[in-house]
């Protein structure tokens, strides 16, 4: 094989200057690149490309449009950068058909770059400022993400262009067990959610005798609030892939899978396009490269079951069976798919490889903190200003990556918690923002990694409810395999749902401690492990919450529906607004004699839209915890006065 | 054909074959670990009840006895606080899912579930946790049995026999977290399916959750 080592670099070059060629080319004329992942395309990205595509039709430019994925702006999608010669790279957010119809007709025709629309420009220049030049790009550290958004997904030689696949070259020059030591070196860890270290895994899996070997690329995103596996598949597939080649070629694997979910369409769609690219340049399937390395890899659609995420469901999901955990060890290193050694990795996890080989172990462990090398991919979610993707130094603190990267929260209310690593992760108070995040520290504050997801609460949310609601997901997708899981999330779950509803009892929050730590220490598998950490941490960081739904019956956020009532504030309601009136779907609101309104308890649904329709001006509309009671007060008389109209 | 090894469970000195797993290996030599879905004959445990928990000397947690290989020196513990919690939550949770009223059960005096409550001193019925049981009717269409969900325990060794030793495939898990159970191909009645009603399944179930005709005949007059 080392025999072939030049002739793999030659046959890699060539394929690199061509590449180059054609994507140098494209910036040649001006060029816009309209971000067409989900993200985009949920904010109407596709009319503005196709706006884009009429409008320069219909002025007959000479001007190319491509599709490319997420830069990780979500909050300002579609997005839009216009490459156009003279110019700095400019990058438009969120964009409409009539700003695309402005952009061709100012930008492209006229030569006025439209600053009123632009967000950042890509490289330093005289005129805009760059993205790292807001607070965010200083904490930003993109190493995955660099190329999301900039390169055309469906194109390989966008990627080629960008050293793509130039690892894959270096790898196949040296010794499998070096490209090992390399990873294990780089103290990578797992970016799926548990960070064991990389190296080791795939070690293990070398050293176990059995052939053949399988590698599997995890991208079973599952968590309520992520989506960067997601975002990466459709930015940059061949990232993935090129890790995913070279963690074959590293542990001597001949067959490889991508386990995506079904629910991911656009994902399996630019995936696919890759695997067939690959194929064509001959960078994946018989001898790549011109070596003596042979590798496919195919694409399993999951149907989207939470659990499948779990590397022994996983496996026995592409078995053909149900995606049901099986106990671990053996673990899947060892005996993974059909009995034989199988690598299971995060996409996020493989996009570093190709990296971390070119780059080598000792930058990846430059970045990061000592024993969480490299960056961390956080989805940043809820009541963020900047929803997206951040890609940040492991190490970070909280609070920089809320209120710098994600621009603090919105609509200036107060921070309350955040809930970090999925549902499987925890709820950190205020009192945790500083805390860098880093897999063991986050372990230690009671919440995890996990993949990445983050949901910013603020003082409008309950955290009983919360933990319900995180709880109410991983029941529902548990497997029901193990008694932990399948019947104690159940008895947690019908717990929380009586606390919210104000039938809470004294001992229920010790009886919740107890059994979240059994179900814990107890259930089979990652799941049920992991099950009871938003539990556990809403209870440790928000105790006064749930003795306040217990004992008051009260809920001091005034989300649980059962322990609040609306009101109308008498001095503050005008005689003239009807508002409420209209906006209310079961006619529970009626003018008084007074002509100012009020509400019947008993008809009122508390849907909140009264509360949205009353005009700023007047914010009658108001919340009470604990319910106003029938024959208490002044509102409840006239409330029976009005049920005996 | 394996050498024998000697391990400590709960300070007295055994010996048992290496590589035997702990669960039987204890269970040979007298020592009780409760446990419902083990099945000694199984090519993998299914680890499903968690039930079997011990503690072993430098595994840092209590692990379940039906997937631990033993190995000379091993020092386990069947009864430590830790154990005993797991159990006693694990036993607990299955009740709150199961069909109580044990004078009226097929199975009385001969359960799995009276058998860990007397080896464990735990109580037959439900004192902090909430009961889940959904009653849902029982399938009495089979000649010589009834099939009763609502006293399964989805240990699934009914599942084992009727795969791996009458080979008839007739029966398995069907749907996920708390709507998993135990039906046939399609959920159809027993009768209507392709169980050959050789009525292995009944012999093996833990507890009443499939009896024979005769013996819940017995019972129900009663």
């Amino acid at each position: 094989m080392k025999t072939a080592g030049p002739a793999i670099v030659e046959t890699y070059q060539q394929l690199k200057r061509e590449a180059r060629k054609k994507f140098e080319a494209l910036k040649e004329k001006p060029l816009v690149l309209v971000g067409t992942a989900t993200c985009g395309r949920a904010a109407g990205a596709l009319n503005v490309l196709a706006a884009f595509r009429e409008e320069i039709s219909r002025n007959q430019l000479d001007a190319g449009v491509r599709e490319v994925g997420c830069m990780g702006h979500c909050y300002a999608e579609p997005m839009v950068i216009i490459y156009k010669p003279g110019f700095p790279p400019l990058c438009y957010g969120p964009v409409d058909e009539g700003t695309a119809g402005r952009l061709v007709v100012d930008f492209l025709i006229n030569d006025d770059p439209c600053f009123e629309f632009a967000i950042a420009a890509l490289e330093p220049n005289d005129f805009f400022p760059t993205f790292s030049d807001y607070p965010r790009g200083i904490y930003e550290n993109k190493i995955i993400l660099a190329n999301c958004g900039l390169i055309d997904p469906e194109d390989i030689d966008h990627y080629l262009a960008h050293e793509g696949y130039e690892a894959l070259a270096k790898v196949l020059t040296m010794d499998p067990a070096a490209v090992v030591a390399e990873i294990k070196s780089s103290k990578l860890r797992g970016r799926g959610g548990a960070g064991f270290p990389t190296g080791i895994k795939w070690e293990t899996c070398r050293n176990t005798s059995g052939t053949p070997k399988y590698v599997i690329c995890n991208a079973d995103e599952g968590d309520p609030g992520a989506f960067m596996d997601r975002a990466l598949l459709e930015s940059n597939p061949h990232q993935v892939l090129e890790g995913l080649i070279i963690a074959a070629y590293a542990v001597g694997a001949s067959q490889g899978y991508i386990y995506v979910r079904a629910e991911y369409p656009l994902a399996v769609t630019r995936v696919k396009t890759a695997l067939e690219q690959a194929r064509e340049r001959g960078l994946l399937g018989e001898s790549i490269l011109g070596s003596d390395f042979s590798f496919d890899i195919k694409i399993f659609q999951g149907s989207g079951a939470f659990v499948c995420g779990e590397e022994t469901a996983l496996i026995a999901s592409i078995e053909g069976s149900p995606g049901i955990p099986n106990h671990r060890p053996p673990f899947p290193a060892t005996s993974g798919l059909r009995g034989k050694p199988t690598v299971i990795n995060n996409v996020k996890t493989l996009s570093y490889v190709p990296h971390i080989i070119r780059k080598g172990a000792e930058w990846f462990r430059s970045i990061g903190t000592e024993n969480s090398p490299g960056t961390a991919v956080f989805a940043l979610a809820g009541k963020v200003n900047n929803t997206g993707l951040a890609e940040v130094p492991m190490g970070t603190t909280l609070r920089q990556l809320l209120y710098d990267v994600g621009n603090g929260i919105k609509n200036d209310k107060r921070f309350k918690a955040v809930q970090i690593g999925g549902p499987s992760g925890g709820c950190l108070p205020e009192s945790a923002l500083d805390i860098p995040i880093d897999f063991d520290s986050l372990q230690q504050a009671g919440a995890m990694m996990g993949s990445g997801g983050l949901v910013v609460l603020d003082e409008d949310d309950c955290m009983v409810e919360i933990a319900r609601f995180f709880l109410d997901f991983t029941q529902k997708e548990s497997c029901g395999k193990c008694t932990f899981c399948r019947l104690g999330t159940k008895q947690m779950l019908d717990i929380l749902t009586e606390i919210t509803r104000g039938r809470g009892r004294p001992e229920d929050i010790d009886l919740l401690w107890e059994l979240a730590e059994d179900i814990k220490a107890g259930s089979l598998c990652g799941l049920g492990k992991t099950a009871p950490n938003p539990v556990l941490t809403t209870i440790r960081y928000f105790r006064d919450e749930y003795e306040a739904h217990i004992q008051e019956g009260r809920c001091p956020a005034l989300m649980c529906k059962e322990l609040i009532t609306y009101y109308i504030v008498p001095e503050k309601c005008s005689k003239l607004c009807n508002v409420c009136i209209g906006s209310c779907p079961v006619e529970a609101i009626y003018t008084r004699p007074d002509m100012l309104k009020a509400i019947y308890l008993d008809k009122c649904v508390k849907c909140n839209s009264c509360m949205v329709a009353c005009p700023p001006q007047y914010q009658a509309v108001i919340k009470i915890s604990p319910p106003i009671v029938e024959d208490k007060g002044d509102q409840a008389h006239e409330q029976t006065s009005g049920n005996n109209r | 054909m394996s050498k024998p090894v000697v391990i400590t469970v709960d300070g007295k000195e055994i010996t048992v074959p290496e590589g035997e797993i702990l669960l039987w290996a204890a269970l040979d030599q007298g020592i009780y670990i409760p446990h419902l879905c083990g099945i000694r004959e199984a090519e993998r445990p299914a680890a499903s009840c968690r039930l079997c928990f011990v503690e072993i000397e430098g595994i840092p947690n209590p692990v379940t006895a039906c997937t631990q290989p033993v190995q000379e020196g091993m020092v386990v513990r069947t009864r430590t606080p830790r154990v005993d919690r797991l159990v006693r939550t694990a036993f607990e949770l299955l009740l709150s899912n199961h069909c109580l009223g044990c004078a009226k059960c097929p199975k009385n005096r001969n359960c799995e579930l009276q058998k860990i409550a007397k080896e464990r001193g735990l109580k037959l019925k439900l004192t902090r946790l909430r009961p889940l049981l959904k009653e849902v009717p029982r399938d009495e269409s089979p000649d010589a049995f009834i099939y009763d969900p609502n006293r399964c325990v989805l240990c699934g060794r009914c599942v084992w026999v009727d795969h791996h030793q009458v080979k008839v495939g007739a029966i398995g898990f069907i749907r996920r977290g708390m709507e998993r159970k135990v039906a046939t191909f399609g959920d159809l009645k027993f009768a209507e399916s392709r169980c050959t009603q050789c009525g292995e399944c009944v012999k093996v179930c833990p507890v009443g959750a499939l009896s024979f005709k005769k013996k819940e005949q017995e019972y129900a007059s009663k």
